[in-house]
């Protein structure tokens, strides 16, 4: 059954109680964890009891319930998808074959590898994120950035599950690993780039929950195909969680844009400083922050020509998005994808092996997903009969990895030159300036029902709550 | 109940495409495959969505919770979904006449309920709001409700039932037959709770060469089985030989099931069903309204309390019953009701066509038993559960509202309550 068992000191669905070499190793981490969180977790919150939506068990009706916590006692713990006994492999090699329970051993780096990666992820973005309730835009914000936060814990714990009952010795001290490596530090950073950024303040927040998460939602979802059953039963469950993160990106930023707009038709003015000097984000900083974090998250996909994505699809381990949908063989082999290159100072598409550009394939999954939403930002500005238009930048713009790493691209996808690079860069990715605009907009504003002047209160609250409910009691 | 059964006039869900973030989890969550979409919308099959709400938590935006009263023919087709860049408005009540899909007003479509009363009518001329009954259905279970089981055999892998009794328990012999089938899963694991339903999938394929969907029925008996200790329910289903203009139309599930004898194999998804469910309190009021097949889940409710009874744990809680029918003969188990112990449960029955006595509709009895339900609406340990036909929703939710307000309870406070504490429940179909 997929009810959570939250008598044990650990809340799970996987009968943790039988297993006690597991339990003993689970409960030696769970402290560290415990004061991973008190040092690097949301700055200043221990006695806030936060409107928070806790798992009691994985099925629609068990993981939505709402009451007023602490974060520090949210119920983090293993929660797995149901499982299907005769689950089969549906690509590779292997499909047909029966789903791995455990991890065979030819498999077992790379599945490691996986799981560190995108454990790494989860309390790196905690750790971005801890200074922003210093500066929410209003209580419904604040709980909303909670929310996300504790999710990002019990993904930790999700993936430290797997390393703990599935990779031994070495499985132990990846999780500890876990808790060491810290966003942005020097000497011992978080494994990918855009985990390194600083989230300074609530647009960055948005943007990074829209885009970044949604990157999350993308790797989840391949990964909810895997052979390895354990691993699939786990991410799938995460992924409903991944989706109130990218509805707070997507509506926040919608939100930023309907009070832009209501400035600028109050004012009769598309003139950036007159906008700012209203105490609203220009529609030309918001379309920079776009670009940053856009193209600093389609980075997260990996090179466009990959062998490990190869290895990965065709042992099983890492499947595409919908894999289930897709009416082709599931194996791929001899079929080619179109990816950039740069020749002669011009962007052109070649074929490669599909299997090889499995990354290119999922980033592109992404971009087509993140493209629909911008259109629905787009409709606000409509709406309210404003003629700007937001984009999402080229591929290659701004590239850090792959074969258009370092590239000097427009938004628009023009080669150019040093010069022009250094002479545009300000309009084309956030400058010191706007970052310090944005940043003196960020007060606090916490009073049920109120609202920081650079954003629009939400259509509607959570779980039917209004939008004036005490989302949080501060202790 | 037999969900299959096309009422005039529908609650359509529909999913608000400007808040929607297009994540999937409702798609991903929905048992029964009703939502579907394209790369503008989510959209919801409102001839497979069975208003389980099985997707409404999990949606992190909110709008998947939006509903539309529509005439069933006129239903917003997903083509049209697909289009949408903002919901349409409700319809009028003009418009919703126009559009034929008029509630009837009682004979032909709803045996026992009736015309709106003419207070309200006056309302609505007097062009206050309309009294929208649905608002005050509750999404949540009472808080003594047991946690149910859901989806344990979703459409794609249905579990086997064998059917171990089958009876008319209306009248013999009156063209209008409901039947009572028990079915029994043996060690299959199918925990339900009184208010649950299950799906039946009829066997073959239907016009277009497609397998037919379940057809939802409410389980009628108790969580411990029809018959005590055994592993087995019972179902309460009414043989559809007519639709609701009158013309000939034959119940491909109904059919069906009023036919299978002692011994057949049966399809079944399920169990479904979070919200409507019975308080476990010792202390808990329970007042039934229903009429037809929506006696199923009072039948569960009212067993489970009477053997709650006989075993000595119960504390007094009142049961009240308000059943219609359009004749005795049609109500379903009248026969065992005659025996239930009147300091058990209050029982009050209406017939609308019995030939010499003048059309009698459940509100009607409502608001004769104005005083003692007046003080059960005060009382924050009762609890109110309505089921059957679509078109007896509102009248019955009028009349609690007149019983609220004639006793100077403020209705808007009561009705918000009842929502809010999982106190009100409507099923209606």
């Amino acid at each position: 059954m997929s009810t959570i068992n939250y008598s044990e000191k650990i809340p799970n669905n996987v009968n943790l109680g039988e297993d006690r070499t597991l339990q003993r190793a689970l409960e030696g981490w769970q402290p560290n964890f415990i004061n991973w969180w008190d040092d690097v977790g949301p700055e200043g919150s221990t006695n806030y009891d936060v409107y928070l939506r806790t798992a009691v068990s994985v099925d629609p009706q068990g993981w939505a319930q709402f009451g007023h916590v602490k974060m520090r006692d949210y119920r983090w713990g293993i929660f797995l998808n149901p499982g299907d006994a005769n689950r089969e492999i549906h690509f590779g090699d292997h499909k047909g074959e029966k789903a791995w329970q455990d991890v065979p051993g030819e498999h077992r780096a790379n599945l490691r590898r996986i799981i560190v990666t995108q454990g790494d992820t989860e309390p790196a973005s905690v750790e971005q994120q801890r200074h922003l309730g210093l500066t929410a835009p209003s209580m419904y914000d604040l709980r909303n950035l909670f929310q996300i936060n504790v999710e990002e814990g019990r993904h930790l714990w999700a993936m430290v599950y797997l390393l703990h009952k599935h990779f031994g010795r070495d499985g132990r001290e990846e999780a500890e690993a876990l808790l060491q490596r810290t966003s942005g530090d020097q000497d011992n950073p978080r494994i990918l780039g855009a985990f390194n950024e600083k989230t300074p303040d609530w647009l960055a927040f948005f943007m990074f929950t829209y885009f970044t998460d949604r990157d999350g939602k993308f790797q989840l979802a391949a990964l909810a195909e895997s052979a390895f059953d354990p691993l699939a039963r786990t991410t799938k469950f995460m992924l409903t969680e991944e989706a109130h993160h990218m509805f707070v990106g997507e509506s926040g930023v919608s939100r930023v844009l309907a009070r832009t707009a209501q400035v600028m038709n109050e004012l009769k003015t598309d003139d950036a400083q007159k906008v700012r000097a209203a105490g609203a984000i220009d529609l030309g900083t918001i379309q920079r922050y776009l670009n940053f974090h856009y193209s600093v998250t389609i980075d997260l996909f990996g090179a466009d020509q990959s062998s490990n994505a190869a290895i990965f699809y065709s042992s099983g381990l890492k499947g595409r998005y919908e894999e289930g949908k897709r009416g082709d063989d599931h194996v791929l082999k001899g079929q080619t994808y179109k990816v950039l290159e740069v020749k002669d100072g011009q962007l052109v598409e070649k074929d490669v092996p599909m299997l090889n550009a499995l990354n290119e394939v999922l980033r592109d999954d992404f971009i087509k997903d993140s493209v629909a939403g911008v259109g629905r930002w787009n409709k606000v500005l409509e709406k309210a009969g404003i003629p700007t238009r937001l984009v999402v930048p080229h591929k290659a713009f701004n590239r850090q990895i792959g074969a258009l790493a370092g590239i000097k691209m427009s938004p628009e996808g023009r080669v150019v030159n040093e010069v022009e690079w250094a002479a545009k860069k300000n309009e084309w990715l956030p400058s010191a300036e706007d970052f310090a605009f944005v940043a003196s907009l960020m007060g606090r504003v916490v009073e049920p029902g109120k609202f920081a002047g650079w954003i629009s209160p939400p259509v509607m609250g959570i779980n039917r709550q209004p939008v004036d409910f005490e989302y949080v009691r501060f202790g | 109940m037999d969900m299959a059964v096309e009422a005039g006039v529908i609650k359509q869900h529909l999913i608000d495409p400007e808040i929607c973030i297009r994540c999937n989890t409702c798609e991903a969550t929905c048992p029964v495959n009703a939502i579907t979409h394209d790369d503008n919308n989510y959209v919801v099959r409102a001839d497979i969505c069975n208003g389980c709400m099985a997707c409404i938590s999990p949606c992190p935006t909110g709008s998947i919770d939006n509903w539309r009263t529509m005439p069933v023919v006129r239903a917003y087709s997903i083509e049209e979904q697909f289009t949408w860049e903002s919901l349409p408005a409700e319809l009028s009540p003009e418009e919703l006449e126009a559009a034929g899909g008029a509630a009837d007003s009682g004979d032909e479509a709803a045996p026992a309920t009736a015309p709106v009363p003419a207070q309200a009518q006056a309302a609505a001329e007097a062009a206050e709001p309309v009294f929208n009954s649905a608002q005050y259905g509750a999404t949540v279970p009472p808080w003594s409700a047991a946690h149910a089981y859901t989806n344990l055999f979703p459409p794609k892998s249905p579990t086997t039932a064998t059917v171990v009794g089958n009876f008319n328990c209306t009248e013999a012999g009156f063209d209008s037959e409901t039947h009572h089938i028990v079915l029994d899963f043996g060690v299959v694991p199918f925990p339900v709770l009184e208010g649950q339903s299950i799906g039946i999938v009829p066997p073959g394929v239907d016009a277009i060469g497609k397998r037919h969907h379940a057809r939802q029925y409410s389980v009628a008996s108790p969580r411990n089985g029809e018959r005590p200790g055994y592993n087995n329910v019972s179902l309460t289903v009414k043989r559809v030989t007519e639709d609701h203009q009158g013309d000939p139309v034959r119940g491909v599930c109904s059919n069906y099931v009023c036919d299978l004898k002692v011994g057949d194999t049966v399809q079944v998804v399920g169990p479904f069903g979070t919200s409507f469910l019975m308080p476990n309190h010792p202390k808990s009021h329970i007042v039934m309204i229903c009429t037809g097949t929506g006696s199923a889940p009072m039948r569960a409710m009212t067993e489970w309390r009477r053997r709650l009874r006989k075993s000595g744990k119960f504390e007094g809680g009142k049961l009240m019953l308000f059943f219609g029918a359009r004749t005795q003969q049609e109500l379903p188990y009248f026969g065992p009701l005659q025996s239930l112990p009147k300091d058990f449960i209050d029982i009050n029955l209406a017939f609308s066509r019995t030939s010499g006595s003048p059309k009698r509709y459940v509100q009607d009895l409502m608001r004769e038993r104005a005083a003692d339900l007046a003080a059960l609406l005060k009382d924050g340990a009762s609890h109110f559960y309505v089921c059957g036909l679509k078109s007896m929703e509102e009248g019955v939710v009028l009349a609690l509202r007149d019983v609220a307000k004639e006793a100077g309870l403020d209705w808007d406070t009561v009705g918000a309550a009842l929502k809010r504490e999982g106190r009100l429940h409507l099923e209606t179909y």
